[in-house]
């Protein structure tokens, strides 16, 4: 026992020492808070979901009186401008090929018709699906609206229906969202940083002879080492989760005890990356290489731009060795669908396997790498 | 056209960033640079040697003062009068990936040397550095003594009319050392070059026609190196210690009868001192607890009148306490092995760094590990404290190898490395409190330790102020206040004394003779010879050889009768490296 607490106290010198030296230092204060809330609020607003002016071509084959409420009810919404009105389909093409218009709205020549018999009548939307995003959000404005003049015509029935149609990409992805993804990515890079530094640092300055000559063992080094990253990066990421819920009103469906666990596992396992980077640096400039090398194909393998499913099979091997991407997979079905532990412990496991490798690695490296 | 360099009443003051405070590197400072003579610039590390010779090359402008460089305002003309002086930095920009002659070729292309014109200099230049058979030698591969010459070389390309040189000598062997004066000195007398070297080698400044000393940027004596000399003429005397004291507890003795004594030194096994002018052997008691002992009178050097100076400019730092010293015990160096090294081996590939070394370190004995750069002692050094592992042998550091040893062994040890290597961005006391708790110390202790070694490195009052602001001589003591703070039973020194001012240097060596007459057990490496004196034995080691090992006396009689320590250190090398030589054909 007496043991445990002794091993506990020497680490407890180590991390108070780290955050000391943290933040002692301004420069390093600043990098803590500043960039969590630029970047949340840059990637808030740049991978907006709100679209505010849908450009639309409108292709009325029906020449009624109801096919002409529907578009003054498009029209009316100011999100929707008409740019052109077309004669026949042919015309179509030229429009979204150009991306004069996000997309086009077909009303077939039975609507009238149709509506008037009671029976169900297609609206067509055909949206330009190199743009997942934007093709997605107009199919969902159109329906919304088109619910909209269902209700206004009194039919009781839901006669009026919207049928999408997605040019260049069928497997259009809906369910998009941006802003959880944002809690694994902004502190991934923070952690990589700070940890990666943080042995390189002291080797760079000659600190880390010094402490090599004290009694303190490679593992008390590495608890102390690892630990201020962790506390950290929790806390940007608390930071990108309380900009995502009170001023991009993104809920969290999910357990926030849940969202802990993923957020530590996984940042455990970047801190281990990190130190054994790090440990295996001679200087700073070194480790920043070695970061820059690693962290793109972490973001890039990650599924937080394009889904994982769409990379070449040989990338999808290289990505079960990236905690991001689970981290990211997790966070999103922990925070969008309300995933409970249980539900995303697989993507647990791999992160919990990365940091057993990375950090006894790290450990070993602080006293075998030749000076 | 006497005067290549004259400086009126310049001052220099910097305005740091950091902290905002202006920074006077520079005070009314007034000197000559006469044609065809070397003038030295003598005086400690951030005396502001570095700062004077960067101005007269145009690189920064005095923020007062007249300062005129071949017959030019330098502040106005700094590139003409660039193109007619060589300017050697303390460390000069050699690419280390190209050869001699490539690098040679790139300084001649730079200052727009015709081809036709440099086969003859090239040829003069190598031959008078020695390079000649090393021409197609990358330059990364060559000793440091031979870089410096290259370097000299490359600054040479072409004929200047006058030659700074910032501490050409810094962290080269003393062969190399001899070797470059004789080069400067036969550049003055055939080229007609003058010359303005900075140095803190007080034998150095012996071989100039003109020395300036400089402290804290003020200039404190001006005059030719016998002018300076004489003026401690009658007051050096040397004395040979009683049997089985050592003479750096006599030196001790003197040094610390302040108001009789300017200076004491070990030396050739007894000390050298410098009374105060005014003063009779009659008035010193300290020499009545050595009534067996006769001091005599001895020629006085450059070194007793430049002491002498700086202790009339700053006062010598008071000694704390924590240091008492019994000045007339006798050395008892017990049989006990602290330190084993038997047939030590380190390699880096098909490099030997360290060449099957064999010493055995007992409790309470200062031992030095003396050598040239390269010579093989930090990594030696490196091996004992367990930051290195060994390519092959015994090594036993308190009967453990450090290496793989329990962690708590490395409890028995304190280190001092030879950069400032504490955290620069806590304050002394959150070092020491981080240190103290990486030792394993309770609170109580910790709290209790660090009064003591504040008190004993005379720190109080900085608790509260940033390690890496601390001006450099506080840095130095907060190092050994941090190595000391668990009271190890040996304690390692890299290059403590690197660095720092001689004043400081004297009183470093005065703690260290406290700390080994207490038991302590003290492995130092220096690059300073005169300090050897200070040790009870010592190592030199060359190309990863031990090439001597024994008492300074055994080691400077190897050498040759009534020595100085730098004279046998070149004799034994020199002596060593021909038998090799010859040995190898």
């Amino acid at each position: 026992m007496d043991n445990i607490l002794f091993y506990l106290r020497r680490i407890l010198f180590i991390i108070r020492k780290e955050f000391l030296a943290t933040v002692n230092d301004p420069k390093s204060r600043v990098i803590l808070v500043v960039p969590a809330i630029i970047q949340t609020l840059l990637f808030g607003y740049v991978a907006s979901f709100n679209l505010d002016r849908v450009d639309y071509a409108l292709l009325d084959m029906s020449h009624s009186h109801y096919s002409e409420e529907l578009a003054a009810h498009l029209d009316g919404s100011g999100i929707f401008r008409r740019v052109a009105t077309l004669g026949n389909t042919g015309q179509m093409a030229q429009f979204i090929e150009n991306g004069e218009v996000s997309g086009v709205i077909v009303i077939p020549a039975d609507f009238a018709d149709k509506l008037v018999q009671g029976q169900t009548a297609p609206v067509q939307v055909i949206t330009d699906g190199r743009n997942t995003v934007i093709s997605s959000l107009v199919y969902n404005y159109v329906a919304t609206i088109a619910a909209s003049y269902n209700q206004d015509l009194h039919l009781g029935k839901h006669l009026l229906t919207v049928d999408s149609i997605t040019w260049y990409n069928p497997n259009q992805i809906t369910r998009w969202n941006f802003l959880p993804s944002l809690l694994p990515m902004i502190s991934l890079i923070q952690v990589m940083l700070l940890s990666g530094l943080s042995v390189a640092r002291e080797r760079e300055q000659g600190t880390f002879d010094q402490l090599m000559v004290t009694p303190l063992t490679s593992s008390e080094i590495l608890a102390g080492k690892a630990v201020p990253p962790l506390v950290i990066g929790l806390l940007q990421a608390l930071i990108v989760l309380l900009l995502a819920v009170f001023w991009f009103h993104v809920k969290v469906i999910g357990n926030l005890i849940t969202l802990f666990i993923v957020m530590f596992t996984f940042l455990l396992s970047c801190v281990g990356l990190g130190l054994a980077i790090s440990a295996n640096s001679k200087n700073m400039q070194q480790v920043m290489v070695y970061n820059f090398v690693v962290l793109v194909p972490i973001i890039l393998l990650s599924g937080l731009a394009t889904p994982v499913r769409n990379m070449p099979q040989a990338l999808q091997y290289f990505t079960y060795i990236n905690p991001m991407r689970f981290a990211i997979d997790a966070v999103r079905r922990v925070y969008i669908e309300g995933a409970s532990l249980a539900a995303v412990s697989p993507d647990l496991l791999p992160m919990v396997v990365i940091t057993l490798v990375t950090m006894p690695f790290a450990a070993w490296m602080f006293r075998n790498k030749l000076g | 056209m006497t005067h290549i360099v004259e400086a009126m009443h310049v001052s220099k003051v910097f305005h740091h960033t950091a902290s905002g405070h202006p920074e006077t590197a520079l005070q009314d400072v007034s000197l000559t640079v006469e044609q065809g003579k070397i003038t030295a610039l003598i005086g400690p590390d951030s005396a502001g040697k570095t700062t004077f010779i960067r101005m007269l090359c145009g690189l920064m402008f005095p923020s007062e003062g007249q300062l005129n460089v071949l017959g030019e305002d330098i502040t106005k003309k700094a590139e003409e009068v660039q193109d007619r002086l060589g300017y050697m930095p303390q460390k000069f920009g050699l690419y280390e990936d190209l050869t001699c002659m490539e690098n040679m070729n790139l300084y001649a292309d730079l200052h727009g040397i015709p081809e036709e014109k440099r086969t003859e200099r090239f040829n003069k230049l190598f031959i008078m550095t020695g390079l000649a058979p090393f021409t197609g030698r990358l330059a990364g591969k060559l000793s440091g003594g031979m870089k410096q010459k290259l370097g000299l070389a490359c600054t040479l390309v072409r004929s200047p009319d006058l030659l700074l040189l910032d501490e050409p000598t810094v962290g080269v062997d003393p062969m190399s050392r001899r070797e470059l004066w004789e080069i400067i000195k036969s550049l003055v007398k055939e080229e007609h070059i003058s010359v303005l070297v900075s140095t803190a080698y007080m034998e150095e400044a012996e071989l100039c026609d003109d020395v300036y000393i400089l402290n804290k940027g003020r200039i404190l004596a001006h005059g030719t190196p016998e002018e300076i000399r004489n003026r401690s003429q009658g007051l050096s005397y040397w004395m040979p210690v009683p049997q089985g004291i050592p003479a750096r507890v006599v030196q001790s003795a003197l040094l610390d009868e302040e108001e009789h004594i300017e200076d004491a030194v070990p030396e050739r096994g007894g000390v050298r001192f410098v009374i105060k002018r005014g003063e009779t052997l009659a008035d010193i008691q300290a020499l009545s607890l050595y009534p067996s002992c006769k001091a005599v009178a001895i020629p006085c050097r450059l070194e007793d009148s430049f002491m002498m100076i700086l202790r009339e400019a700053q006062k010598r730092e008071r000694l704390m306490e924590g240091f008492e010293l019994d000045y007339t015990a006798k050395r008892h160096i017990s049989s006990h092995v602290d330190i084993h090294v038997h047939n030590l081996l380190r390699t880096f590939g098909d490099f030997v760094a360290v060449d099957h070394t064999s010493f055995d370190v007992h409790k309470g004995e200062i031992f030095g590990l003396l050598g040239p750069n390269g010579a093989g002692k930090s990594t030696t050094f490196k091996m004992l404290c367990g930051l290195l592992p060994a390519s092959g042998g015994e090594l036993s550091v308190a009967g453990v190898n450090l290496r793989t040893a329990r962690a708590q062994a490395r409890a028995n040890i304190g280190y001092v490395a030879q950069k400032f290597s504490l955290y620069g961005t806590l304050t002394v006391k959150e070092n020491l409190r981080f240190f103290g708790g990486a030792y394993g110390m309770s609170k109580k202790k910790i709290f209790e330790r660090m009064r003591v070694v504040l008190r004993m490195f005379n720190l109080e009052g900085r608790e509260e102020d940033i390690a890496g602001q601390l001006p450099g001589g506080y840095k130095q003591r907060l190092a050994m206040a941090a190595g000391l703070l668990h009271e190890p039973k040996i304690l390692f020194l890299d290059e403590p004394t690197s660095g720092i001012d001689p004043l400081a240097r004297r009183t470093f060596w005065r703690q260290i003779t406290a700390l080994a007459a207490k038991g302590t057990t003290i492995i130092i490496t220096t690059h300073f010879m005169d300090e050897a004196e200070y040790c009870d034995r010592m190592m030199i080691q060359d190309q990863g050889k031990t090439i001597a090992l024994g008492t300074p006396d055994e080691v400077r009689k190897r050498g040759g009768d009534n020595l100085t320590m730098n004279e046998a250190f070149i004799a034994i090398v020199e002596d060593n490296r021909k038998k090799e030589a010859e040995e190898n054909g």
